[in-house]
């Protein structure tokens, strides 16, 4: 006689689907893909040219911010965790930069020295964010206290560092080389882009082929049993916000070069797109799933979804609200999918 | 066994406050108050304290509406979209269609109600996280009341909703006029409600059963369901209050105005000891929360510390508080074998 | 009333989950107030059956009568009216509440508008505890009491609610000795008041000791009921499973075997104390003693997880100091945990994953990178030398049966060559043909010359696998034995004195 399978529910359905979506890999990303193809098409019903290099240009531009900001959000995401810090991180790094290429290089330095201070800067931004990381690593590894309090502290912290600093102003004064290197492409792919690519690619492949990224996952599933497995479990949370936050490192360089300026203020409300934008391509909010293919999969769909009603006219907070529907139009059909399947009786244990 | 539990019980007053993070709270601010009334001047007058209890009045209601929900496991950061929602809502139908008081406050409180219990849907029957549905539903909310509302402030609210209410002044020695308005005496009513709601009324007890343990909640024979849609429907109410409230403090309604106040808010419930996930925490330590971050960032402006070092000042007292009552509340016991007792063994 | 009618009587009830036959025809009946033992191997419908009696399921067919009256459709609440209680073994006790309030919760259901009465809640909550012969402080925080004062809690719970049957999983496994006398005692309370209380547990020869009437079932049937008097545990066994499962004994004299860890005058505060033994190359070493007598403290250490105060130990000559269960690991000692389910195995994620855990870091290449054809052939290659029955090793291990999932773990330990291995109680909540799985694997082990230390309640499991068993009491080893030169039962009074 067959065993009825074993069904931990952790108290929230949609982890079990996810799970169970991970478990038969293939057919995972599948939805987001279709999903994609069929925004696509449907604004180029009433968009002429929607689906052109043009539009594909303009989106490759754009992307890298959140791109990459979404990224160092899906790395403590798939720990169980959270770093509500990432705008504010990559606010003040991008600061930092702009602060020393500003005070350091006039109009009349030699290219060789105004080359020299950019080196600088940027030593300097990579150092902030590994400090940054390294501090909240260390506080949700050895405290114990919610990644999500933490991180709302450190928030505050460096947003309030960065507002009494430059008491809310922007700084500008980036040298053109820099403001060039936004606006270059290589074969028509903004270098931007190829950025965001390559550190996709990279955390991908941290994620899923080290033990370090495995390490992540699991401990975002059960942080006891790693421990007990003998994972360094301390080791890997303090490595996952270093990761978090250097990755802030390279969406602070894509900020200076696509805003020429760095301030406090900037990108604040792409926090929660962030967390949206990594659920949607499937991390598990609970911990211990998540690929950056489906992250980026999803930022594409947001993408395009926000080109798309650009080109209409619609206003940016329009967008974001079609962002958030989404996300819950997403999570709908992920919960009606096994009713509709047929492939489970309504609640196994029928307990209610 | 018998006398572990004696041994837990009479192992002295003392320890058990040291556990609880109300306790932590209170010594904190009393070194807080202490040292600024010695370093501000003006800081302990009667006529700041009031002005100060005005002031975060808006945010302790919310912050008790959002105590209920974290209580009950979840946890919500829509609110001040709903509060905004809500108040703008309100201030239309007040000036565009000119209804009269009763239904304006009827239509803004139904408003959060409703918001309130949509995020209950999304959680319960959609089977969405609750920080996820709530990041998506604020998403939309406030995005849809800017993009509606242009960005614009209603400012020709009607004087029934903006003049000061006073239910209490008096003059003091130096010459002030002290005044207990609405907002504050709006604040102590939900407070007291809100408290003696969660510890008196069955249904209060049973959210604090339903954040303990859901599945053993189920089991008892509560509706989960209808537990969360009573939970999240009572912070979209309190954020009604709350938005109404804040548009009769400033006298007009501004979309933008609660836009990033969730952080603030949710920090005081944390700090003053509710936990994330669910059952714990009390309604005089919340309020507590509050009382410290409103101190703090009073006693900071009166000794003339610009606003924008308080945003540190926050930061820092989140990180250090919640670690000092995360490890002071561990157990942190062995095994008591060989001491004859038998124990968890 | 006739003394004749039982409580509870099922006449040909069915349940059917889709295609699964999870209940087939199950004629049965409980008595009021007697003692009914439940038992049956994983996944032989125990906890169906239980979960259809509270209401929780309908049942496909057959009826369901109490007091001789027929009650379905019967949903929870109903059950619950008519008196039916269940205890699932997580107790469903609310942490984060008072013992009153666990204790009265039934009290918030009733009253919806009305105010809570705090004191009739604690009034309620001191009588039933009374009744029951307890004291405890009905202010405590249930997440401070221990396992038993929990357990306690629970009956008294069922108790206000009037409960006239109640059905209890597995209540004994993680009580002491005299916890489990006290349990026994309050059930004896509960008799007396005429509640039947209907236990379901793997202990067999608790089984035979506590009830008066035993229920075997399998595969979705009911075997047979018989008065315990007239089965024993090996009865039991073979009807549980249709196989005559006889332990003969392998103690072999190893003495003459190199040493290979040496540990003297382990010391530990509050948890263990002068903890001396040699374990041999090939030995299989049992440490037996009651729950709570310091032998996981003591496998903790030795596995590094803790830090001993006092005395040493010496791996193969060489002096160990283990700052981490990492240092362990590298020095060759495996530690498989009691605790399968949340310290054992990872649930939600694949099979592969979970047994390359504690070997993945040496499996990088240059680049730090794990290939993957080195990845799959470690899992393909577990899979088939410990038989885990499984089409993929990218199948999550909560898909697995109980005893799949334990072979998981040792793979994954066994996967580090340890020299060292040690099985904290390995086969809890296994069914019987896969322990004896994992006595064979335990077997093979001491063959290959690994040294094994297995921890574990059950004597007949000692008296199966060990060459030697250690007692321990209260934190210190009290005694040794080797089966074959005294018998189980003796082994067993020592233990239980």
């Amino acid at each position: 006689m067959a065993e009825p399978p074993l069904l931990y529910n952790l108290n929230n359905g949609l982890s079990d689907l996810m799970t169970r979506m991970k478990a038969g890999i293939p057919g995972a990303h599948t939805g987001l893909v279709v999903l994609l193809v069929l925004l696509v098409a449907g604004f180029s019903l009433f968009i002429p040219n929607f689906a052109s290099v043009g539009t594909l240009q303009s989106f490759m531009y754009q992307l890298p911010l959140l791109g990459l900001l979404s990224l160092a959000m899906m790395a403590p995401l798939i720990t169980g965790g959270l770093n509500l810090a990432i705008i504010a991180t990559t606010n003040q790094c991008a600061l930092l930069m702009a602060f020393i290429m500003q005070s350091l290089i006039t109009p009349d330095s030699s290219a060789g020295s105004a080359a020299a201070v950019i080196v600088l800067a940027l030593v300097a931004g990579l150092a902030l964010c590994l400090l940054i990381g390294l501090a909240t690593g260390t506080l949700i590894a050895y405290t114990g206290v919610h990644p999500i309090l933490i991180t709302l502290g450190t928030k505050s912290l460096i947003d309030g560092i960065s507002i009494y600093l430059t008491r809310g102003m922007a700084l500008s004064g980036i040298p053109d080389g820099f403001a060039r290197i936004g606006t270059m492409t290589i074969v028509g792919v903004p270098l931007i882009f190829l950025l965001l690519i390559v550190v996709a690619v990279i955390v991908s492949i941290i994620l899923r082929r080290t033990a370090f990224g495995v390490a992540c996952a699991m401990i975002g599933s059960n942080i006891e049993a790693a421990r007990y497995s003998a994972i360094d479990t301390r080791r890997v949370l303090v490595g996952v916000y270093v990761m978090s936050s250097l990755i802030c490192f390279f969406a602070a360089l894509v900020m200076l070069a696509t805003f020429n300026s760095a301030s406090a203020d900037y990108a604040q409300s792409y926090l929660l797109v962030t967390i949206l934008a990594a659920v949607l391509g499937g991390v598990d909010p609970f911990g211990g799933f998540g690929t950056a293919g489906g992250l980026m999969l999803a930022l594409a769909i947001l993408q395009v979804i926000s080109s798309g009603f650009n080109q209409f006219g619609l206003s940016n907070y329009l967008t974001v609200a079609i962002w958030g529907g989404t996300l819950i139009f997403v999570a709908m059909a992920q919960t009606a999918r096994p009713y509709l399947m047929g492939l489970l009786p309504s609640r196994f244990d029928g307990s209610k | 066994m018998h006398e572990d539990s004696q041994m837990a019980a009479g192992s002295s007053f003392l320890v058990q406050l040291r556990r609880r993070p109300e306790a932590w709270l209170l010594a904190v601010i009393a070194v807080v108050v202490i040292v600024f009334s010695l370093t501000a001047r003006d800081f302990l007058t009667l006529a700041n304290i009031i002005d100060l209890l005005e002031t975060y009045s808006v945010q302790a209601i919310m912050a008790m509406g959002l105590f209920v929900v974290l209580v009950s496991g979840g946890i919500d950061i829509s609110f001040a979209a709903t509060a905004s929602v809500a108040q703008y809502c309100a201030a239309l139908l007040a000036t565009q269609l000119g209804f009269p008081a009763p239904v304006v406050i009827l239509c803004g409180l139904a408003i959060g109600v409703a918001l309130g219990c949509l995020n209950a849907l999304l959680v319960h029957y959609v089977r969405i996280t609750s920080i996820i549905a709530t990041i998506a539903m604020m998403s939309v909310s406030f995005s849809l009341l800017m993009y509606f509302s242009g960005g614009k402030s209603i400012y020709t609210l009607p004087d029934w909703w903006t003049n000061r209410v006073v239910f209490w002044r008096m003059e003091t020695a130096s010459g002030d006029i002290v005044r207990v308005t609405l907002p504050i005496v709006a604040m102590a009513v939900v407070t007291l409600f809100t408290w003696a709601w969660m510890t008196r009324s069955s249904v209060g007890r049973q959210l604090y059963a339903m954040g303990g343990n859901a599945e053993a909640a189920r089991r008892v024979g509560m509706n989960i369901g209808r537990l969360q849609f009573v939970a999240y429907g009572y912070l979209g109410l309190m954020a009604a209050i709350a938005g109404l409230l804040q548009a009769h403090r400033v006298g007009e309604s501004v979309p933008n105005a609660m836009y990033n106040t969730e952080l603030a808010v949710l920090s005081a419930a944390v700090l003053g000891g509710a936990s994330l996930t669910g059952g714990i925490g009390t309604v005089p330590g919340v309020l507590l929360g509050i009382v410290l971050l409103a101190v703090l960032q009073n006693g900071l402006n009166l000794l003339g510390v610009s606003s924008y070092f308080f945003q540190i000042v926050i930061g820092v007292t989140i990180l250090v508080s919640t670690s000092i009552t995360v490890i002071s509340s561990r157990p942190g016991r062995r095994h008591r074998i060989i001491a004859g007792a038998p124990s968890n063994g | 009333m006739s003394d004749d009618v039982p409580f509870l009587r099922l006449t040909g009830l069915s349940k059917r989950f889709g295609g699964v036959r999870a209940l087939e025809e199950i004629d049965w009946d409980v008595r009021p107030g007697e003692i009914h033992c439940l038992v049956g191997e994983n996944g032989c419908g125990k906890s169906t059956l239980i979960k259809t009696v509270a209401g929780v399921h309908p049942p496909s067919a057959g009826t369901i009568e109490i007091e001789g009256k027929p009650v379905l459709p019967l949903d929870p609440a109903g059950a619950k009216a008519l008196g039916i209680q269940v205890i699932f073994q997580d107790l469903s006790l609310f942490p984060n509440l008072s013992v009153a309030e666990n204790i009265a919760v039934e009290n918030h259901l009733d009253r919806l508008l009305k105010p809570v009465s705090w004191k009739r809640m604690r009034e309620s909550a001191s009588a039933v505890l009374a009744r029951l012969g307890f004291t405890l402080d009905l202010d405590l925080v249930v997440s401070d009491l221990s396992v038993a004062e929990r357990q306690i809690v629970a009956i008294a719970r069922g108790l206000v609610a009037e409960a006239r049957l109640i059905f209890m999983d597995e209540p004994t496994a993680s009580l002491t000795r005299t916890e489990v006398d006290r349990l026994l005692g309050i059930v004896g309370r509960l008799k007396a008041d005429g509640i039947a209380v209907v236990f379901v547990s793997h202990r067999l020869d608790e089984v035979v000791e506590i009830a008066e009437r035993v229920t075997v079932m399998r595969d979705g049937r009911k075997v047979g009921t018989w008065p315990a008097d007239q089965v024993n545990e090996k009865r039991i066994a073979h009807l549980m499973t249709g196989l005559d499962i006889d332990h003969s004994i392998v103690a072999r004299d190893m003495g003459k075997a190199e040493p290979v860890l040496e540990v003297s005058g382990l010391s530990r505060r509050g948890e263990f104390a002068d903890i001396d033994f040699t374990l041999r190359r090939g030995e299989v070493l049992g440490i037996s003693g009651l729950l709570g007598s310091g032998r996981t403290e003591l496998a903790l250490t030795l596995f590094g997880m803790h830090r001993a105060e006092h005395g040493s130990i010496r791996l193969e000559g060489r002096q160990l100091a283990l700052r981490s269960n990492r240092d362990a690991v590298r020095a060759g000692i495996a530690y498989v945990s009691e605790d399968r389910l949340s310290l054992g195995v990872i649930l939600q994620q694949s099979i592969g994953d979970n047994i390359m855990l504690a070997v993945m870091r040496g499996m990088a290449n240059r680049l730090g990178l794990i290939p993957g054809n080195a990845r799959r052939q470690l899992a393909d290659d577990w899979v088939r030398r410990l038989a885990i029955k499984v089409p993929s090793a990218d199948r999550a291990v909560q898909t697995l049966s109980g005893g799949n999932q334990q072979r998981v773990v040792l793979a994954k330990w066994l996967a580090t060559r340890p020299k060292v291995l040690i099985l904290d109680s390995p086969t809890v909540g296994v069914d019987i043909k896969n322990k004896q799985g994992i006595y064979d694997v335990v077997a093979d082990l001491a063959r290959q010359g690994v040294a094994v230390i297995l921890i574990s309640d059950e004597v007949s499991e000692l008296f199966a696998t060990c060459d030697r068993i250690l007692h321990m009491r209260a934190g210190r080893i009290v005694g040794e034995a080797v089966p074959g030169e005294i018998t189980e039962a003796n082994m067993k009074e020592r233990i239980y004195a």
